[in-house]
């Protein structure tokens, strides 16, 4: 796999072939298993994107039939986000880097650890067997919204059961990195000096512990409607539909800051790192993740403004979700202002963060239009809703995920890739992006429906605008990976710490020993204090 | 004791009867108001006694009456976290359908 000498993780560990992966504890073993699954995942989930985008090039039928196109778009959902942006940070990177960062030798409960991977493949097999199984793939949406996901004849029994089992991952996960980060700090980790990463780590943590038992009881509250006939849902029988909408979001906005947190965690690890400043206002940052995780906790509602519920819940909740957006300002302000006067260095790592922080900007404004229940009625279920959701969740946690291995991955491999193909890669994909999710914010604005096969002839210009975005910000993915995985493979040597990173990871050799330290760490300076670190 | 987790705390047999006929009763009390006219509030009452049952098993018979300030913390923020969650959806329950 490496070059690299035998006494680092690649080579140490007693097993060969498959089973020194499948079955190792080491936390940067399963980090790296977590990252090529759900890279997997996310390839798929991108190449149904592209069909529904060709789908949607012009009106009418172009290459699918409208039962084919409803469940490509639940499918499409189901597998980014629950198999994808969910588990890809906590899983990949924050396996990966998070132990490290703190000076552990691992997480506190490593068998738990690769469990909570089994229970993440068990899952996502599950859910690809409920795709040709049953009444075939889910068309439900991955919102899985009853009464029609109790009706429906598609296998949605199966896929809520796969769900299921990836929330007790989540939740496992979430465990044991409260845990770590409580109990397995090194000497002098104080808790002010811990990484922001490891601090949005922590806050998502608690998110996965608190919320996913919400999912979990809501995906069996379907499965008992769909086999028992329960009626909970149902008003006929004394049931609330309304009542599915609060449990499903009561975990699924949460679940949204699951999938942000540790992405603005990265950003605020790298901009201070090529800016060579440090970060400015650490505390509010970490505290803001805190405070996003626990006001995010609380707004779910605003999903529902249209759905019946309560004129004074539709009040209380819109009030909620602007809070929201206090702490994430902070975090948005804050990078804005360690980059003042910093000595920025343009590599591929730091062009992925900024483009998180514009593009995860114009989707968090584009969210207080939601927000607000008199605009949100106007552009509810439009294509504005998909715009808005992906630049955030794609142009924001997405785009900190391709940072995020642009910026660590050579220090597991220890080899590195073409600086220019990086760049041309990113170039691509920033264009593509918008061109692909802007078009959609104009047409949700001009009344195009979400989740709707066909169209009325007016959008068709912009349809084909977001598409041909598609196709290029699809370029630009497949150079980004080929060029990376080139390099990481047969690159050049990556050693020492060429970032100029302060933070703990940087200080060990590369790539890391099985236990991380040669010596006990003690840390006497904090994550963003570059004295000393050889950059300059 | 609150912060060694290895030694483990015996509960007398007499606390551990009380508590268990704590529960019974406080079962008996939800079927009982299951007949009285309460309307909204009638969920308000059953909950209340279901948190106050949930809230004797996790201090007595799971412990974390003796267990130390962390875990008790711990436990808390997920009580509060699920109250505030029942609470926020009452708001739109018990207002639903009114001008």
């Amino acid at each position: 796999m490496t070059t690299a000498p035998p006494d680092n993780f690649w080579n140490d560990t007693g097993r060969t072939g498959i089973s020194s992966w499948i079955f190792s504890t080491d936390h940067k073993r399963i980090g790296l298993l977590y990252f090529y699954s759900v890279l997997t995942f996310f390839l798929v989930g991108v190449a149904l994107g592209l069909l529904l985008r060709i789908e949607l090039m012009a009106p009418g039928r172009t290459i699918m039939g409208p039962q084919t196109y409803n469940a490509l778009f639940t499918v499409h959902g189901v597998v980014m986000i629950f198999l994808f942006i969910l588990p890809g940070f906590p899983g990949a990177f924050g396996n990966l880097v998070m132990p490290i960062q703190i000076g552990a030798r691992d997480v506190a409960f490593p068998r738990l650890n690769l469990f909570s991977w089994w229970l993440y493949l068990a899952g996502a097999v599950i859910i690809l067997v409920s795709l040709f199984t049953g009444g075939g793939a889910p068309d439900t949406g991955w919102t899985f919204y009853v009464p029609f996901s109790t009706r429906t004849g598609t296998n949605v029994s199966l896929a809520v059961v796969g769900v299921f089992i990836l929330g007790f991952s989540a939740i496992l996960t979430g465990v044991n990195f409260v845990t770590t980060i409580h109990r397995l700090r090194a000497e002098g980790m104080t808790w002010t000096r811990l990484p922001l990463f490891t601090w949005s780590l922590y806050a998502t943590a608690w998110v996965q512990i608190l919320a996913t038992p919400i999912l979990a009881i809501t995906l069996v509250l379907i499965f008992s409607e769909r086999v028992l006939g329960t009626g909970l849902f149902d008003p006929s029988r004394g049931g609330d539909p309304i009542m599915f909408q609060h449990l499903f979001w009561i975990y699924s906005h949460p679940a949204v800051y699951i999938m942000i947190l540790p992405a603005m965690g990265i950003i605020s690890d790298i901009i201070p790192v090529f800016s060579r400043k440090p970060i400015f206002g650490y505390k509010m940052i970490a505290f803001s993740s805190l405070a996003i995780a626990a006001a995010g906790s609380l707004v779910w509602g605003h999903h529902m403004f249209t759905s019946g519920m309560s004129d004074n819940a539709v009040l209380v909740f819109s009030f909620l979700t602007f809070i929201v957006a206090i702490p994430s300002a902070i975090k948005v302000f804050n990078w804005v202002s360690t980059l003042y006067k910093g000595s920025i260095s343009l590599e591929a790592p730091m062009l992925f963060a900024l483009s998180f922080i514009l593009l995860f900007s114009i989707g968090g404004l584009t969210g207080l239009i939601l927000g607000a229940a008199a605009t949100d009625v106007h552009v509810h279920d439009t294509h504005f809703v998909v715009g808005h959701f992906h630049y955030v969740m794609f142009g924001g946690t997405g785009f900190a995920f391709f940072a995020a291995m642009h910026y660590w991955l050579p220090k597991f491999y220890g080899r590195t890739y073409s600086q220019r193909g990086a760049i041309v890669a990113w170039a691509l994909m920033f264009v593509g992006f918008n061109v692909l999710y802007f078009s959609m914010k104009v047409l949700g604005m001009k009344g195009m429906p979400r989740r709707y096969y066909d169209y009325l002839p007016e959008f068709t210009t912009l349809n084909l605008v977001s598409t041909i975005g598609s196709w290029i910000l699809a370029i630009g993915l497949l150079i980004m990976l080929m060029n990376l995985f080139r390099g990481l493979f047969r690159g050049t040597p990556f050693t020492g710490n060429p970032w100029g990173g302060a933070t703990l990871e940087w200080s060990i050799p590369t790539p890391p020993p099985t236990e991380n330290f040669i010596e006990e760490p003690v840390v006497t300076h904090g994550p963003y204090d570059f004295t000393g670190t050889g950059r300059p | 004791m609150p912060s060694d987790t290895t030694a483990g705390h015996i509960a007398s047999y007499g606390k551990l009867t009380a508590v268990w006929l704590c529960l019974l009763i406080l079962t008996g009390l939800t079927v009982l108001i299951t007949r009285m006219d309460l309307g909204g509030y009638k969920v308000v009452g059953a909950l209340t006694i279901a948190c106050t049952k949930a809230g004797l098993v996790i201090a007595f018979f799971m412990h974390m009456r003796y267990e130390g300030r962390l875990l008790r913390g711990l436990l808390f923020l997920a009580l509060i976290t699920l109250a505030l969650y029942m609470g926020l959806t009452f708001v739109d329950v018990l207002y639903r359908g009114l001008p």
